[in-house]
């Protein structure tokens, strides 16, 4: 082996490193854990049970689809919400604006997840400053809740994942070149069809890579829906802190947790599929 | 290159002899409940002794989870509750056998000590001594027109959308006792068990309109309660006594089927590095002024002989307006939880948070 191949393999060592021991080893451990039942005190043996019980035990399954389904949902909303922003960010905006706008998207992050969490907490729950303005003004005559729904969490998790898709849009659309709308306003186009045969096919890339990370980012999230779902919350990943903190149940836990993975994968894969785009495409689109 | 290499290698060595330098400045990691050691004790601990004491807090659930992660290492002593010790002891070896000739038997209650040791017995070795007590049982706006209250009052029109409790074994307990079962008898038979449960399970899904929010943290509970937002509410004495000081009309209530009792302990982890420094610790706060003080943090009291005498009279008058001597008697003490009934419970509990 000459020098260059070996310093080649030494510069490669931390990556792999890294992917072995962070990544593969401890979801191979989880899969390991997943596959086996407790029979006694301290004594497993292989099974399938539980995956079994999230197949046949509907609560389970019930709340996987009721997770990637509104998960697919504040995906859709975030981009609904962020495309504008980016468009304004990329092309209207000009200077010092551009600048200050992105950093207006990106100061919410500055603080943790669990403050802006109770931020909106503070905001909307009963004796909160919402309902207390709503009092104030006149247009309700009792505390309003506004708490504790799915509406308020998925607020939350739009707020959340704004940031995700706003950076690979603007990228994308900055790439753009100005006179193709120009162009396409020249033949006749209204701001509609310039929207969808010029403006959108262009911007696929981007949209594809925000949708994927802000789809993953909320059907893993954590916290808003507890916090802002209250009672009714049932989000997929609690359902797996529940399994592994609070009922010792870890190999519960780890079935749940690759059938997220898998499932997840699934529906990114799919959703690829329908818009006809590639992952290393989508993945690399912003870079 | 040469150079700085042996001065970087220079450097690192006196840093890794710096680092273990501190390590040997002794140190107690303590694994506990929010309030159990304030830093008023904490700090005469240090000056006393030259150790110094890093808390964590916790509940029962995340104290297992965290030992069962490690299989008992992270932390020198740690503060179960005694129903939850054996359990997990058979479970996941996660504790060693206490040395009861380290600690001073006579600063303890008797009857307490005693009893928790025969809770935390597994083959002849005592696995905890008993450190903090207290009930759970309903917080509620006290007023004259309702003099008994009971867990069932908790799905009572009266309180439509205004109660809160938590999703956890001890819900399913106190209602089990509410509807006139006795889940603690069933502990030894599975079947009975789950059938009890079963009814409970459908109670609380009937009634799940009438929760606010379920409550995960003392201090959440304690916010909404005194928000309003909440005006009855499954909880700990301690909160409610703490916001009776607070509001004047908010205070615990045991309920008529009786006040879960619990015993928080003192336990030791099979991997703990520093045991003489937690014997240290467990004699030092048993001692009647330093439980006081703790009492006053927690809110509850100790099982420390005497030292209701040095508690401050206000926490003392709150829990005699809360008890007189027949509810006393009715607390219903948690025993051991065998393995296994929390699978069955977990299930139950997975089924009334999906309820819509």
């Amino acid at each position: 082996m000459n020098g260059k191949k070996l310093s080649f393999y030494l510069l490669l060592m931390p990556l792999l490193l890294t992917l072995a021991l962070l990544i593969l080893l401890p979801q191979l451990d989880m899969l390991g854990i997943s596959l086996r039942e407790r029979v006694s005190y301290g004594v497993y043996e292989f099974s399938l049970l539980h995956y079994q019980a999230f197949f046949t035990e509907p609560l389970y399954w019930n709340t996987f689809v009721r997770t990637a389904v509104m998960s697919i949902l504040a995906t859709a909303l975030t981009l609904l919400i962020s495309f504008p922003v980016a468009w304004y960010i990329a092309k209207i905006a000009q200077g010092k604006n551009k600048n200050l706008m992105f950093l207006a998207c990106l100061i919410p992050f500055w603080v943790s997840e669990l403050v802006r969490t109770y931020g909106w907490m503070i905001l909307l729950r009963e004796s909160g400053v919402i309902s207390g303005f709503l009092q104030w003004a006149g247009l309700a005559d009792a505390p309003v809740e506004m708490l504790y729904n799915d509406i308020t969490v998925m607020t939350g998790l739009v707020y959340t994942s704004m940031l995700f898709m706003v950076v690979p849009l603007v990228s994308t659309l900055e790439g753009m070149d100005d006179s193709l709308v120009e162009a396409a306003y020249d033949l006749g186009g209204n701001h509609f069809t310039v929207l969808r045969t010029v403006i959108v096919p262009y911007a696929v890339p981007g949209i594809v890579s925000g949708c994927i990370v802000v789809f993953m980012l909320t059907l893993g999230n954590y916290l808003t829906p507890t916090l802002l779902g209250g009672k009714d919350s049932l989000w997929f990943t609690e359902q797996i802190f529940t399994q592994f903190i609070t009922r010792f149940n870890w190999e519960q836990g780890a079935a749940f947790g690759v059938l997220l993975l898998c499932l997840s994968s699934l529906i990114v894969w799919l959703g690829l599929k329908l818009s006809k785009q590639s992952f290393k495409q989508a993945m690399t689109s912003d870079a | 290159m040469l150079k700085t290499m042996k001065g970087l290698l220079a450097l690192s060595v006196s840093a890794a002899a710096m680092i273990s330098a501190s390590a040997q400045a002794e140190e107690l990691r303590l694994l506990t409940w929010a309030g159990y050691a304030p830093q008023e004790v904490i700090d005469q601990f240090e000056q006393e002794t030259g150790i110094t004491v890093k808390v964590t807090k916790s509940n029962n659930e995340d104290m297992i989870s965290k030992l069962r992660a490690t299989r008992g290492a992270g932390y020198d002593l740690v503060q179960p509750s005694q129903d939850r010790v054996t359990g997990a002891q058979k479970e996941y070896r996660i504790y060693k056998p206490m040395d009861l000739s380290q600690l001073n038997a006579e600063q303890f209650i008797p009857s307490m000590l005693a009893a928790t040791k025969t809770n935390t017995t597994i083959n002849g070795d005592v696995y905890s001594v008993p450190h903090i007590w207290g009930t759970s049982g309903l917080i509620a706006g006290v007023s004259e027109s309702k003099n008994a209250y009971s867990f069932n009052d908790l799905c009572s029109d009266d309180y439509k959308g205004k109660v809160s409790y938590r999703l956890k074994r001890p819900t399913l307990i106190g209602f089990a006792f509410a509807m006139g079962e006795d889940p603690f008898a069933a502990y030894t038979d599975e079947k009975k068990y789950a059938e009890i449960l079963g009814k409970v399970e459908q109670k609380l899904i009937d009634c799940k309109d009438n929760v606010k929010a379920y409550w995960s943290g003392g201090d959440a509970l304690i916010n909404l309660l005194r928000s309003g937002e909440v005006t009855l509410a499954m909880g700990w004495d301690a909160g409610g006594w703490k916001l009776h000081k607070e509001t004047g009309n908010i205070n615990f209530v045991p309920p008529e089927s009786g006040a879960l009792g619990w015993i928080d302990t003192f336990a030791l982890p099979a991997k703990g590095k520093n045991d003489e420094a937690a014997y240290k610790w467990i004699n030092f706060v048993m001692q009647p002024e330093i439980a006081a003080k703790i009492t006053e943090a927690a809110g509850n009291f100790t099982a420390s002989a005497g030292a209701e005498e040095f508690v401050n009279d206000e926490l003392s008058n709150s829990y005699k307006i809360s008890y007189n001597q027949s509810s006393l008697d009715n607390i219903k003490w948690y025993p051991p939880v065998p393995a296994g009934l929390e699978i069955i419970e977990g299930k139950t509990l997975d089924r009334i948070k999906a309820a819509q």
